[in-house]
């Protein structure tokens, strides 16, 4: 690289093509400077190996390197082509069941996002999971309706369809605002506390929509007219991808004030909780089940009714 | 050849007067091939009655409808893609499920413009997901095949109306039950021939999902469908 001391050798150079050569070093220095969004990552990599040895394990060397040289070359596409996101969708069905699995099973050394998403968060997972599951609980709603006024000719069965557009709404709306909201706080933090580990936004996008994913065989569940199964199953949904959540995003707040940590977990939960209540009490009336027994006894006769009497 | 280049360079303003020098043999044939003129270019479409023009497309339509309904690995769909058959379906499918009277207040099931909406926006969307996932088919053949797949439901759906004539007991629930999984099957796999081709062999299956997701809605929907009570306040 010819640096601006060369330059007075030739003659023909004046001040202003001298400075402009020197603005040009200048840029040209600044060019060979690594990509910087690689640096938080190294960082990271660097660190870890300063935290339990679990981690490090789980990670495999091997993989972390090539996936941290791969990083810097993968997003690459301007924003406005199609290739852009593509790679959003750059999964395989064995790692989109392998991420579903995980997000059922929370493993209390593993980190959910450094062991199956891996600096390749995709889409396809969160989206689908959430139309499946905005899908399963319209269908169960409806279904649960129609057994526990089943028999009673007075009735009329309709197919409440606008509970589609209300469930839609309600669960894409949490999927995408909460990490949008846990990204843009964590971000925050991150400039008061020097922390170890920063998810980007689709990671985060991307832990909530496969965490979301326990509650539709919840939501199946739920069409069994009893109370207390549908509290078991619901409760059962929630520690399962609750722990999960608490799991992932525990390494994030963790070296922050106690305080704050403590709030910023406990929201996440309260959050997750509430999106499921919500769903359970909006779509699946309490009332229904506790008039199925009458209905039953009216129906089969008086072998039911002590039982009837009893509860 | 100088002599050319001076006699043409003066006259280049004048081409009237370009005169080739008689020591250049200029020999040669010029002939334009005039063939039979062709009955297409002659014959427009315009020309032709109207009865042709519908019959022609109507009979493109019914072809597909017969692939549609012996699925067997034809290109015939992807090649001449066409969005009538599509639209016509969907268009049936709609109006037949507005069964509820107008004046019901607690009509729940579905309006036009929502199973208009969820048929072509779903459409949209699996053709998206299935071009993002790295399907080499092209957009309009993805509508096209995921369209004409909805003609098992719509045949479900006159079948359950004309079975609904008959009454709402539990064994029209049944006949119908079993009436809508078969249709709901049978657009799914005819849907699956047309379209696994062009995907990578390694994502096969999370092409399949939306499309089984998105005949399940439809299905669900041709199912659910309650007429108005004949009876009543």
């Amino acid at each position: 690289m010819a640096s601006a001391d060369d330059l007075h050798d030739f003659p023909e150079f004046d001040a202003e093509n001298l400075n402009l050569l020197a603005a040009s070093s200048r840029e040209a220095t600044a060019i060979s400077i690594e990509n910087p969004n690689n640096k938080p990552k190294k960082q990271r990599r660097v660190t870890g190996a300063t935290q339990k040895e679990d981690d490090d394990d789980l990670l495999g060397n091997g993989d972390s390197d090539k996936t941290e040289l791969l990083v810097g070359q993968k997003k690459s596409a301007p924003f406005w082509t199609f290739e852009y996101y593509q790679t959003f969708f750059d999964v395989d069905t064995n790692q989109v069941l392998d991420r579903i699995k995980g997000s059922i099973v929370p493993w209390p050394g593993k980190n959910f996002v450094r062991l199956y998403i891996r600096s390749n968060p995709d889409l396809y997972g969160p989206f689908w999971i959430c139309a499946t599951l905005v899908f399963a609980i319209a269908i169960s709603g409806n279904i649960s309706k129609f057994l526990a006024h089943f028999g009673k000719p007075s009735k009329h069965y309709v197919p409440e369809f606008h509970k589609v557009t209300i469930a839609a709404t309600a669960i894409y709306s949490y999927a995408w605002l909460v990490p949008l909201a846990l990204w843009g706080f964590l971000l925050w933090r991150n400039t008061k506390v020097m922390n170890i580990v920063s998810y980007s936004f689709l990671e985060i996008v991307c832990v909530y929509g496969y965490s979301l994913f326990v509650y539709i065989p919840a939501a199946v569940l739920w069409i069994i007219p009893n109370e207390p199964v549908r509290w078991i199953s619901i409760v059962v949904a929630m520690c399962l991808s609750g722990s999960v959540l608490v799991l992932t995003f525990w390494p994030a707040v963790r070296d922050d004030h106690h305080r704050i940590a403590i709030a910023t977990m406990s929201t996440i939960v309260a959050f997750h909780v509430l999106l499921a209540v919500g769903c359970k009490e909006y779509f699946f009336d309490a009332q229904d089940t506790t008039q199925t027994p009458e209905t039953v006894a009216s129906l089969t006769g008086n072998k039911t009714l002590p039982t009837a009497k009893a509860s | 050849m100088a002599e050319a280049d001076e006699s043409n360079k003066p006259l280049f303003a004048g081409l009237a007067d370009v005169s080739i020098s008689e020591d250049i043999p200029v020999e040669g044939q010029i002939t334009v091939p005039v063939g039979p003129p062709a009955q297409d270019d002659e014959y427009s479409t315009l020309d032709e009655p109207v009865k042709d023009t519908i019959l022609r497309d109507l009979k493109a339509v019914g072809k597909k409808f017969v692939h549609v309904m012996y699925p067997k690995k034809s290109s015939a769909l992807l090649r001449d893609w066409d969005l009538w058959g599509p639209l016509l379906l969907c268009v049936t499918l709609a109006l037949m499920l507005q069964g509820g009277a107008a004046d019901k207040k607690d009509d729940g099931g579905p309006q036009f413009a929502e199973v208009f909406v969820i048929i072509w926006f779903g459409s949209v969307v699996i053709t998206l997901n299935s071009k993002l996932l790295g399907g080499t088919i092209s957009f309009f053949q993805s509508l096209c095949v995921l369209g004409y797949c909805i003609l098992p439901l719509t045949v479900a759906m006159i079948i359950c109306r004309l079975v609904l004539l008959g009454g709402t007991g539990t064994v029209s629930f049944i006949v119908r039950l079993i009436m809508v999984v078969a249709s709901f099957s049978w657009s799914t796999f005819a849907s699956t021939a047309f379209l696994a081709d062009s995907q990578p062999p390694n994502r096969k299956a999370l092409v399949v999902y939306p499309i089984f997701l998105f005949y399940f809605v439809i299905g669900w929907m041709v199912l659910t469908f309650s007429p108005s009570p004949t009876a009543g306040p």
